[in-house]
């Protein structure tokens, strides 16, 4: 066991520093620094700027400073946010997105599978004409349209709920962004749960625990939904990439400062540390869970171990 | 499975009930709302350099001098100043009651101790040449001569003396700048870099700065050290940072914000009718030009082309028709405005459409190009709405016009930021410059020879010697003249192609008081005041 957790862990080091590599060739390969602007500087002044931040020394070398920052934990400072370090940054921002993604995630999947198994009970009925044109509108309209609709309805025209992250506390902000950020995952939700479960439903077992005179409601909680639900499950990987892609427009929408709006801003300011920082952060991340999901597989499933 | 699901349900609520007590700011008394369009990059004036980051500053901090709502100079943090007959040396008295936000004197010492931090080279300052007429800045700036031979001098600690390479008769306007405003040694000893953070930055203007989430708000308190504090109207200031101003006008309408940093540029009709007297215009000091490349063909070497471009444009047209927001046609190179000048016209401004476009065909003929040999050329302009409708307009002007092929080519800012500078595949670019100061010069310095914001290389040796004749004259008149006719020789030469002047735009709600429109775009929060609405 031991030995199969070393080789894992030992694996997961090349990778990152692969992508850490590649990150820091392709930020500094496109054009234009994080000091540029059309304010353009007396070369002294230039001289100094670039000096103060390393960015005059040969790419090898600057490198070499950056990883040996790293193994020290410390990410460097914002070229743009001069006044905060980007740990602190991400550090602000993570728990945001994080609680933005969960929400609209477990919103997606409540309302997304209780739809999709209240139209598959009711096929081909109003209801169910209903909620597929629901959802297929949900998955064609993009989250840049959708969310200052609702902006405009619920924040402007009716003042129930804030327009702008940064003009309200408590809960009552999150509510538009994580709806608008639900959606279209919803819909798909909504859609997979309906296919799945008619065809569940048409099952024999299920028609065994009707003749046993069972309820329709006892017999979708206790027998239909788990299997119903294996599709939605395997889809979570894709819904789980399309929150974290779409959190970026409803940040920048709803003013939220979250990890997706530093990321974008990061590339469009050539900051370049920031960017780097977010690159790491989310390719640890991803390794790490990789890393664990790799173990307890071992754990679980002893054959994988000797393989 | 359903212990699992209560499981998630109770991890979801936990987050909620957990990050729904984040760090907010707390509001009490009454408190501006105001949008800014981004963060700024810094609160330490050395290192801040975006119109975000100064207009933060200027209600955090002050400097010798300061502006009315109208523009005009007042004394902030000096209570008067004595010029010496030759113009290079100012003594300036500095107010005995003025403090910093913990109750500390602000001292000439303190101005000293700035100014010279900005112009160590390790400071790495973006506006180090604010202070460029300083006796001895250009060399300390290059790491020559230590900062501490800056012509800057305590004399005692309410007057302070600056001595200047030649006479600068902008100097005052300069010293509104943020970069110019005094800092506190102790706070920079004690924190050094990061001295300009929330609850380590100490300040000596109308607000302190109380919080701050990047990419959300910065909230300021009042300061009640101020030395003027009793005239500040307001107990807060929040600055909300919103990036895409269609959400700020929603945020504006929904009632979150009192006073917005720009409005849409789409439906500027309906707004104007639908918010009536809330949408504030006026002139601003920034100018929207298309750059000619002097180093390469075609222009190199070819006014007459140049011209011909010139004229062809119909830039009244650009302005009411294609932008409709209140911009001004450009005729000249310094926006109207600006004090103690009057801008020279290009001499086609006041000819028809009819007889410039005539002068434009015959000007295009002699640079050798026709009907069977148009002219091919790229029109480069970075990623806009604004910019892809005007640089279309004008590639249709040209073509009815002239019979000019252009090619509009679309870059990402910095992509076209960078080919700018090198100057090797840009033909025709679009650019702009806003001014840092009230004065002609902030305009006309750019197009001097080695200025690195000279995007079209412009070098004319009749050029140079007239800025040089205006930079040694005491007398304001003389001066003047010389710059005029400089900005005339420019002209004539057509390095550029200035299209139109900018506005500055904001909705700004009826119960806020003390809004005055400046040509600086200046709005301190010290001057505003919130009147109780129902």
């Amino acid at each position: 066991m031991l030995r199969y957790t070393l080789l894992r862990v030992l694996g997961a080091i090349p990778t990152l520093l692969l992508v850490i590599a590649l990150a820091f060739l392709m930020v500094h390969a496109a054009p234009g620094g994080p000091f540029d602007d059309e304010r353009v500087l007396p070369a002294d002044v230039e001289a100094n700027i670039a000096h103060a931040y390393h960015l005059d020394e040969p790419l090898p070398k600057q490198f070499v400073r950056y990883l040996s920052g790293l193994l020290q934990g410390d990410l460097g400072p914002s070229y743009r946010y001069r006044d905060y370090t980007v740990s602190e940054l991400i550090g602000n921002s993570f728990p945001l997105s994080l609680q933005l993604g969960a929400l609209a995630m477990a919103l997606a999947v409540v309302v997304g599978v209780s739809a999709g198994t209240v139209a598959a009970l009711r096929q081909d009925s109003y209801l169910d004409r209903l909620v597929m044109a629901c959802s297929m509108t949900g998955i064609s309209v993009p989250v840049f349209v959708f969310a200052p609709v609702l902006v405009l309805l619920f924040a402007v025209k009716l003042q129930w709920l804030p327009a702008g992250w940064s003009s309200a506390s408590g809960g009552a902000r999150l509510v538009l962004p994580v709806i608008t950020l639900a959606l279209p995952q919803v819909a798909y939700i909504a859609r997979l749960t309906r296919a799945s479960m008619i065809d569940v439903l048409g099952r024999d077992f299920i028609r065994t625990a009707r003749a046993q005179g069972l309820g329709t409601l006892t017999v979708v909680r206790l027998h239909a939904l788990k299997p119903a639900m294996l599709p939605v499950l395997s889809y979570m990987g894709p819904a789980v990439a399309a929150i974290l892609t779409g959190s970026v427009v409803v940040e920048e929408i709803f003013g939220i400062p979250g990890l997706g709006q530093f990321f974008v801003r990061g590339a469009l300011n050539r900051d370049y540390t920031l960017v780097l920082g977010i690159v790491v952060f989310y390719a640890t991340l991803i390794v790490l869970l990789n890393l664990v999901v790799d173990i307890l597989y071992g754990v679980i499933d002893p054959r994988v171990r000797y393989r | 499975m359903k212990s699992m699901r209560y499981l998630l349900l109770l991890a979801v609520f936990g987050l909620v009930a957990v990050y729904s007590c984040s760090g907010e700011p707390v509001d009490a008394g009454v408190v501006l709302q105001r949008g800014i369009p981004a963060d700024p990059e810094t609160l330490d004036q050395h290192k801040a350099r975006s119109t975000q980051a100064a207009d933060v500053l200027r209600d955090l901090g002050e400097g010798l001098v300061g502006y009315s709502p109208t523009g005009e100079l007042v004394p902030a943090g000096a209570t008067g100043w004595k010029v010496s007959e030759d113009g290079r040396t100012y003594t300036f008295h500095l107010r005995p009651e003025a403090r910093w936000s913990n109750g500390d004197p602000v001292t000439a010492e303190h101005y000293v101790f700035a100014f010279r931090r900005l112009v160590t080279p390790a400071t790495a300052a973006f506006y180090a040449n604010m202070l460029a007429d300083v006796m001895n800045a250009a060399d300390a700036v290059a790491g020559r001569v230590p900062a501490e031979q800056l012509g800057v001098e305590a004399v005692d600690d309410l007057m302070l003396v600056v001595r200047l390479e030649r006479p600068t008769p902008y100097l005052l306007s300069l010293l509104t700048h943020p970069s110019t405003f005094p800092l506190h040694p102790a706070s920079v000893a004690e924190h050094g870099d990061s001295f300009a953070r929330p609850g380590t930055l100490i300040s000596n203007g109308a607000f302190t700065l109380e919080a701050w989430v990047p990419g959300s708000v910065l909230s300021l308190r009042r300061n009640e050290h101020f030395w003027n504090d009793a005239a500040t109207a307001l107990d807060g200031v929040n600055h909300h940072v919103v990036v895409q101003d269609a959400a700020e006008l929603n945020r504006y309408r929904a009632g979150e914000l009192h006073i917005t940093s720009t409005v849409p540029p789409d439906n500027f009709e309906e707004l104007k009718v639908q918010f009536g007297d809330e949408l504030r215009v006026a002139p601003y000091l920034g100018i929207y030009y298309y750059g000619f490349n002097l180093l390469k063909p075609p222009f190199k070497d070819n006014p007459e082309l140049r011209q011909a471009l010139s004229m062809a444009v119909d830039r009244e047209q650009l302005a009411t028709k294609i932008l409709g927001r209140g911009e001004v046609p450009a005729f000249s190179w310094v926006p109207p405005g600006v004090s103690r000048y009057e801008p020279t016209v290009m001499s086609f401004a006041t000819l028809s459409r009819e007889a410039r476009e005539s002068l434009a065909r015959r000007l295009y003929k002699e640079a050798g190009y026709s009907e069977e040999r148009p002219l091919k050329v790229e029109l480069r302009y970075n990623t806009s709405d604004t910019n892809k409708k005007i640089a279309a307009a004008v590639q249709s002007m040209w073509l009815n016009v002239l019979g000019v092929e252009a090619t509009l080519v679309n870059e990402e800012f910095q992509v076209l930021l960078a080919n700018m500078r090198d100057a090797e595949v840009t033909q025709v670019f679009r650019s702009s410059w806003m001014g840092d100061y009230n004065d002609a010069h902030t305009f006309l310095s750019v197009l001097q020879a080695g200025n690195a914001a000279n995007m079209p290389r412009y070098a004319n040796d009749e050029y140079e010697s007239l800025m040089q004749r205006a930079a040694s004259q005491v007398d304001a008149e003389r001066r003047r003249l010389y710059l005029e006719e400089a900005e005339r020789v420019m002209l004539a030469d057509h390095p550029l192609l200035p299209l139109y002047f900018f506005v500055s735009k904001h909705l700004v709600r009826p119960e806020v008081g003390g809004w005055g429109d400046n040509v600086l775009d200046y709005h301190y929060s010290q001057h505003l005041s919130l009147s109780a609405t129902e």
